[in-house]
């Protein structure tokens, strides 16, 4: 294991024969750096390290994907016009000839049916930013459910769940602009949620679409914020989630010689340029090429936006499903009137839920933070065994969403099982509340077996699966014992105890002691302490 | 986790355990190094490969460009915007792969391969540098008097804060002047008006309209209409037969029904989605996006869904031709709920 050595800088490298090229790499080297101090630049990013793990590329995918997604978005701005215009269509989409349209709808034919590689292109965009907010969402998995948001990367987890919502009202504004049937009908449901929202609703509906719905402004509205506002701030957060991953360096998983005061790991020049770089083309490539075989969202075949036709089985994209699902799942009759105003609960509950679970999982380090008081640098990440009401809680809340998200199928489900819409809605609904605390306990019962084996392995060896008669007859099977390598990625994790609540100088303690008591016994009164070298030692003695 | 691991002890570790004898982490293993760090050939064989995987790179964009010519689209045969659409993107699919395949090979196979190691330091900057920004941020301080000035400093605030407001107030004029509550409690029909067929806009005969049936409705002369597409949005309108005997008409309503021909409005009380489908048998209409269903025997009731309130009903009648017409508005707003709707 060597050290990073720091590249000499400025001089070019005698050893190299200056040859035509050389030459000309040198002088264009010096002349940008006597410009802009570059060489500072790749002195300090250049031999940077960078941690292996395949989970770590998660959100390598979705930063490609953006790149994929700004690559074709460009070619499709070439050919799309943000218009709701009526115009009569008149491309090469037979069935669709001479029907009444906006110029968005149209456009979009023509670009599919009458520009060459056009359809592929929106499929490439689609299918990218389908993979986007999928990949941002696994992501963010990862990362709670490893415990990498911790100190000092508090801050970086806003702007990653920041990103998550660009991301989503990205895809909506993309989804909404070709102007068909079904995103018309998206559109629809986001003006009658709009109009739910008191006091302020019905005008924020007025003023968003121009007057009633659908108006005839609202195409390029959405378009100024799918190409100019959300991609600049998307940009800037990726910006500042990159600078911030570099300020705080990359976590590791503990393994033998990472520690919390090192990265171990490849250079960024060349070997995780490589793979990064390489990885990117990847991402695009696969994404192409589903593109070229897998149809996404015939506008064609739903046809142009009218307010009076619908389809059976109709449904946003995936990303928006949860929050379709929450409005799907309210019980009948929850709308009011007092006063002669109108209170449509059936709206304004699902979407204070939704807020609710998004401030959740934006505040989720702060929480844990707050309960542990721990004020150290975390650059470990868990294994999610180790930390068992962290994950409990994940596989709870990932438990709410996949309801919330089935739910936006219901009728989909229901016809697709032969069942009826009602009862498949009722299952959701007590899903909604029995599914997350059901998937609590068995996580966190999972994490705590877990735990044991570990604890059972570290001290006493894997089992060999090789049976041995003693001399007195028995028969034991073998244990393997592991080797200190193998051992400490099983005995080093972080640990907790629940907080001793203490009375404070006048004798009192005081709610908030007593609440961050309850909370931290919540999570950790079921600990499994790692183990000790005592232990091991211990352990050793009995073997031998 | 020991102490020693985490930098400055100082730091609170709240409840953490911090355990008298750790395991000592080991240091790192031995390198095990590659095959083609061992066996020049075997290195020689993947160099190799790789360099295959870009010429396959190069063959892709060929063919990419080869099939944007040979494959262009026919107007009107969708088979050839297939091909087109499938054989460009498969030639750009493995331009794009085969150079992601060798890039990332030739970083695992051929460059340096063992983990290397860089120290991490605490995020926050070292003592000396906090106190030289605190130092300087009190001399910038004194010297523009920013705390001393205070009448200076509030009224530079207060201005900064008021001087966005203009932009907040243009944003008025995103929608028209006047105020939205009349549109929305009023549609196009009004007396007298006929009932025609979505789209086409022929009118319906009574007679026309059999028992079980159900039509989609718009109000004539829709089409014709500037803002048609606003209109159609809280007129639309779907017409059914039922026997007479069937429908549970409440006081009032006695002559809003043409012998058992309903209309009602066909755009959700929830969110406003057409409701479109028509359950022949039971007499429910059920909205795709949300299933709130209604019951069309008892003045579409909500009877399951996220909906609350009936579909509003259009009183109908017929003219002196046998023309379905309507008898009036609309007496309520169709349509999702909204904070003003029955003031």
């Amino acid at each position: 294991m060597t050290s990073t050595a720091t590249p000499p800088v400025g001089a070019p490298p005698a050893r190299q024969e200056a040859g035509k090229g050389m030459r000309f790499v040198n002088w264009a080297a010096n002349y940008v750096d006597e410009r802009t101090s570059l060489s500072g630049f790749v002195k300090f990013l250049g031999r940077k390290i960078f941690p292996n793990h395949w989970s770590f590329m998660l959100g390598e995918v979705a930063l490609y994907s953006f790149i994929v997604i700004l690559l074709s978005g460009t070619f499709l701005t070439l050919f799309f016009q943000a218009s709701n215009a009526e115009v009569v269509y008149d491309g090469s989409y037979a069935p669709l000839k001479g029907v009444e349209m906006s110029a968005a709808m149209s456009s979009t034919l023509d670009l599919s049916f009458d520009i060459r590689g056009g359809l592929l292109m929106r499929q490439i965009h689609h299918w990218a930013a389908l993979v986007f907010v999928a990949s941002i969402g696994l992501h963010m998995l990862r990362i709670f459910f490893t415990g990498a948001f911790r100190k000092p990367r508090e801050l970086n987890w806003i702007v990653g769940f920041l990103l998550f919502i660009l991301a989503m009202a990205e895809g909506f504004t993309g989804y909404s602009l070709p102007d068909d049937l079904l995103s018309g009908n998206g559109l629809r449901i986001i003006d009658g949620m709009l109009k739910g929202i008191p006091i302020v609703g019905t005008w924020l509906s007025y003023l968003i679409f121009g007057g009633e719905f659908p108006g005839d402004q609202i195409v390029g509205r959405l378009y100024m914020l799918h190409i100019m506002v959300l991609p600049a701030l998307v940009i800037a957060a990726i910006g500042i989630h990159l600078v911030l991953m570099v300020v705080n360096k990359h976590t590791q998983f503990a393994a033998p010689g990472a520690t919390e005061r090192n990265v171990v790991g490849v250079p960024i020049l060349p070997v995780f340029a490589g793979k990064a770089a390489g990885f990117f083309f990847l991402v695009f490539g696969v994404i192409v090429a589903v593109a070229s075989f897998v149809q996404i969202n015939p506008v064609w075949v739903y046809g142009p936006y009218d307010p009076s036709p619908i389809s059976a089985g109709t449904q946003p994209d995936w990303y928006i499903g949860f929050a379709d699902g929450a409005l799907r799942l309210v019980p009948s009759g929850w709308e009011f009137q007092t006063w002669g105003l109108t209170w449509s609960f059936n709206i304004i509950v699902p979407v204070l839920v939704l807020l609710v679970f998004l401030v959740l999982v934006a505040a989720y380090p702060y929480i844990e933070a707050w309960i542990t008081g721990d004020k150290r640098e975390h650059h470990i990440a868990d294994r999610p065994r180790n930390a068992p009401t962290r994950t409990a809680i994940g596989a709870a809340g990932v438990t709410f969403y996949a309801v919330l998200w089935a739910a936006a199928s219901s009728d989909i489900i229901a016809t697709h099982f032969k069942l009826a819409v009602e009862h498949v809605t009722y299952t959701l609904q007590a899903l909604l509340i029995l599914g997350p605390i059901i998937a609590y306990f068995v996580t966190k019962r999972v994490c705590i077996g877990l735990q044991k084996k570990d604890r059972e392995i570290a001290l006493h060896g894997y089992e060999s699966g090789r049976l041995v008669r003693m001399p007195s007859g028995e028969y034991i099977e073998v244990h393997q014992p592991l080797d200190a390598y193998e051992r400490w990625r099983l005995v080093s994790y972080d640990s907790y105890q629940p907080l001793m609540v203490r009375p404070n100088a006048a004798g009192r303690i005081g709610f908030w002691q007593n609440f961050r008591g309850a909370l931290s016994r919540w999570f950790y009164e079921d600990r499994i302490a790692p183990v000790s070298q005592l232990e091991l030692d211990e352990a050793a003695k009995h073997h031998h | 986790m020991t102490t020693t691991d985490h930098e400055l002890p100082t730091r609170s570790t709240g409840i953490a355990v911090i355990e008298e004898h750790p395991v000592e982490n080991p240091g790192f293993p031995p390198v095990r190094p590659r095959v083609t760090d061992l066996d020049p050939k075997k290195e020689k064989g993947q160099e190799r490969r790789i360099v295959a995987l870009f010429f396959v790179s190069i063959i892709g964009s060929v063919l990419a460009i080869a099939a944007y010519i040979v494959f262009p689209i026919v107007p009107g045969d969708m088979l050839s915007v297939r091909l087109n659409t499938m054989l460009f993107g498969v030639g750009i699919a493995l331009a794009l792969l085969a150079i992601g395949f060798g890039v990332v090979h030739w970083s695992k196979a051929l460059m340096h391969g063992h983990d290397l190691v860089e120290e991490r330091h605490e995020t926050r900057g070292s003592e000396a540098t906090r106190e030289r920004a605190v130092e300087i941020f009190h001399e910038a301080n004194e010297e523009s008097g920013f705390t001393r000035r205070r009448l200076l400093r509030n009224t530079l605030i207060t201005a900064a804060v008021v001087a966005p407001l203009p932009a907040v107030v243009a944003l008025r004029d995103l929608a028209p002047m006047e105020p939205p509550y009349d549109l929305l409690k009023h549609t196009v029909w009004k007396e007298g008006t006929r009932l025609t067929r979505d789209p086409s806009g022929t009118p319906i005969r009574a007679a026309d309209v059999t028992l079980g049936s159900a039509f989609h409705v718009i109000p004539e002369g829709l089409n014709d209409l500037p803002d048609a597409l606003e209109q159609k949005a809280k007129a639309a309108v779907l017409l059914m037969r039922l026997k007479p005997e069937d429908l549970h008409v409440s006081p009032g309503r006695e002559d809003w029904n043409y012998q058992g021909i309903v209309a009602y409005s066909k755009i959700c009380t929830h969110v406003g989605c057409p409701v479109a489908l028509y359950e022949q048998q039971t007499h429910h209409l059920l909205c795709p996006c949300h299933q709130s269903q209604f019951d069309i025997t008892q003045e579409a009731k909500v009877i399951f869904g996220p909906a609350k309130r009936p579909l509003p009903q259009l009183p109908i009648t017929v003219d002196k031709d046998g023309y379905l017409i309507a008898q009036s508005d609309f007496t309520e707003p169709v349509g999702p709920s909204f904070w003003e709707r029955v003031l």
